[in-house]
């Protein structure tokens, strides 16, 4: 599995032990509280969790922009100062605006006059789609194009590890669609990609792993699939008119069963053995759909019961 | 890497900005012409020894020189709200290279609204040997080294609402007690406190036009000393301001 420590990870990133609490006027508020982390060059890994999760507090660690109260961070072996003073990290930050009174292709020339290794400026906006835009003010953006122009001040950078903190947020299903399509040729080019989201879907399509964050803890860690397997299941459905539910239940690889009129549903542990005790038990079951347990299921099982906590940060 | 590409980009920035233009420029100017022009033929202002050109050429300048080395803490607050400060911090530009870039662009918009206002000057009839317009501007510039500091301070401490009356009422409060709208006499409870503020050795730069030299110890003093203070204060202020905005 591609989350497992190996010796890769001396070059990657490695978060260890991170703790970071703030105060707050209503007491303390412990946004992070034990991360552990560890990503080798080259992967794409989902920061994932619902909003409090401590995600942000953790890529500010990741980046050098917040001190953390116990634990450390390494970037490529050395500190994230180190790393960002090699111009290897890039960053598409959560923030409200841009920066104003330049056009579009003078912030992107701008930042890029700041790295060592920057790609070019018009090949950054041909990638990003912003070509169109380059001779616009970035004040009068609208937020999905403002956006876009975050995420080209990222790439000119041409970093080694890109982060980004909920990039799509304001973009629309187009602009996702557009933007992760420019990711995974990024991607395809050996960065190391860290996201931060709280769309499922996002997690789901775009990551090689998914790190499950909840009240700053790590829930889970593993590839989308395995995150999906830790809660069980996949469902199968079926047309099937005078079934016994009771017989369902006793099929191997089926946890439960339901029946609705002459629907049933099937809740399985494995689904390619049920799938075929079923048929070779009720050959006149029709209109059969097998479905994963969509993320969204996985993350609410998941991030809403602490008993996980303490042994999937493992 | 080149903080000269990002110095010119954040040049082309302020010189768009028509806040400047007005206050460090088009006010100034304005307010030389309305105070001085119809006081063209005095030649001693109230004791002073300087004609009233001179005066508040140099007093206007300070005004709007003032503004424009402050207006450095307007452009990092607006930096701070859109969290472009943090942009910034994760990329290989030096704290050093960042500051020295906000201070080069002041510092060229105070040569602007200093060279606007020599001009307005030689129209009303200043006349002044070239040694005296370089001293005069090297006092100047020298001045406003603490406000260079300040700038830097108020663009951490305060945000982009609170920075524009901060500026605009700071400048204007210490204009009126370093004698920029009317000389301050030489005694009295004003003129002590007058000689504690950086602003008031920007306005008596205009005394290199007396010959002889225009700051007194307790000039280079006060003003070292809010440079170092103020110096300190902005420095800290940058390295604390790490957060969120």
């Amino acid at each position: 599995m591609a989350s497992a420590i190996t010796p890769a990870t001396e070059t990657g990133i490695r978060l260890q032990g991170l703790v970071k609490s703030f105060r707050t006027p209503h007491g303390p508020v412990h946004a992070v509280r034990g991360v552990d982390v560890a990503i080798a060059p080259g992967e794409t890994v989902a920061l994932l969790g619902p909003n409090g999760a401590g995600k942000s507090t953790t890529i500010d660690m990741l980046l050098g922009l917040t001190r953390p109260d116990a634990g450390s961070v390494s970037l490529f072996g050395g500190t994230p100062e180190e790393a960002i003073g090699a111009g290897r990290i890039g960053a598409m930050l959560q923030t409200g605006a841009l920066l104003r009174d330049l056009t579009v292709r003078e912030l992107i020339a701008m930042m890029a006059s700041l790295y060592p290794r920057p790609l070019d400026v018009d090949e950054v906006l041909d990638l990003t789609g912003l070509e169109a835009t380059a001779r616009q003010r970035t004040e009068k953006l609208s937020g999905g194009q403002a956006q876009r122009v975050r995420f080209a001040v990222a790439l000119v950078s041409n970093p080694d590890l890109l982060v980004l903190d909920e990039p799509t947020v304001a973009m629309d299903v187009e602009g996702r669609h557009a933007f992760w399509a420019t990711m995974r040729e990024f991607a395809a080019r050996g960065k190391t990609i860290v996201f931060a989201t709280h769309y499922l879907e996002e997690a789901d399509d775009f990551a090689d792993r998914v790190v499950l964050m909840a009240r700053g803890r790590v829930v889970a860690d593993g590839p989308p699939t395995e995150i999906k397997a830790r809660v069980g299941s996949r469902t199968i459905r079926a047309t099937l008119p005078h079934a016994d539910v009771e017989a369902l239940r006793g099929l191997p690889g089926v946890a439960g069963a339901e029946r609705r009129g002459a629907s049933i549903t099937l809740t399985c542990t494995d689904s390619d053995v049920a799938i075929r005790a079923l048929l070779a038990a009720h050959p006149a079951a029709g209109d059969i759909e097998i479905s994963g347990a969509a993320l969204e299921e996985a993350f609410l099982q998941l991030t809403g019961d602490d008993a996980h906590d303490t042994e999937a940060a493992a | 890497m080149s903080a000269l590409a990002y110095t010119r980009f954040e040049t082309v920035r302020a010189f768009r900005n028509r806040r400047f233009f007005l206050f460090s420029l088009v006010f100034p100017l304005v307010l030389y012409f309305v105070i001085a022009g119809p006081n063209q033929g005095e030649h001693d202002l109230q004791g002073t020894g300087l004609s009233a050109p001179v005066y508040f050429m140099v007093s206007m300048a300070s005004f709007g020189t003032m503004t424009a080395m402050l207006g450095t803490g307007a452009r990092i607050a607006g930096e701070r709200a859109v969290g472009w400060n943090r942009q910034l911090r994760i990329s290989p530009l030096s704290a050093a290279a960042y500051l020295r870039a906000k201070v080069v662009i002041a510092y060229t918009m105070a040569l602007l609204s200093l060279a606007t206002l020599y001009i307005a000057g030689t129209i009303l009839g200043v006349r002044l040997p070239a040694g005296e317009w370089i001293a005069m501007t090297m006092l100047i510039l020298v001045g406003l080294i603490p406000f260079a500091a300040l700038g830097v301070l108020l663009g951490h401490l305060l945000t982009t609402e609170t920075i524009g009356p901060a500026i605009g009422g700071g400048t204007s409060l210490l204009a009126l007690l370093s004698g920029t709208w009317f000389p301050l006499g030489q005694s009295g409870v004003v003129h002590a406190v007058a000689q504690a503020l950086p602003s008031y050795w920007l306005v008596q730069a205009n005394r290199v036009a007396l010959g002889g030299h225009a700051w007194s110890l307790t000039g280079w003093l006060v003003v070292a000393g809010w440079s170092v203070v103020l110096t300190a204060a902005a420095a800290r202020a940058f390295r604390r301001d790490t957060g969120r905005p």
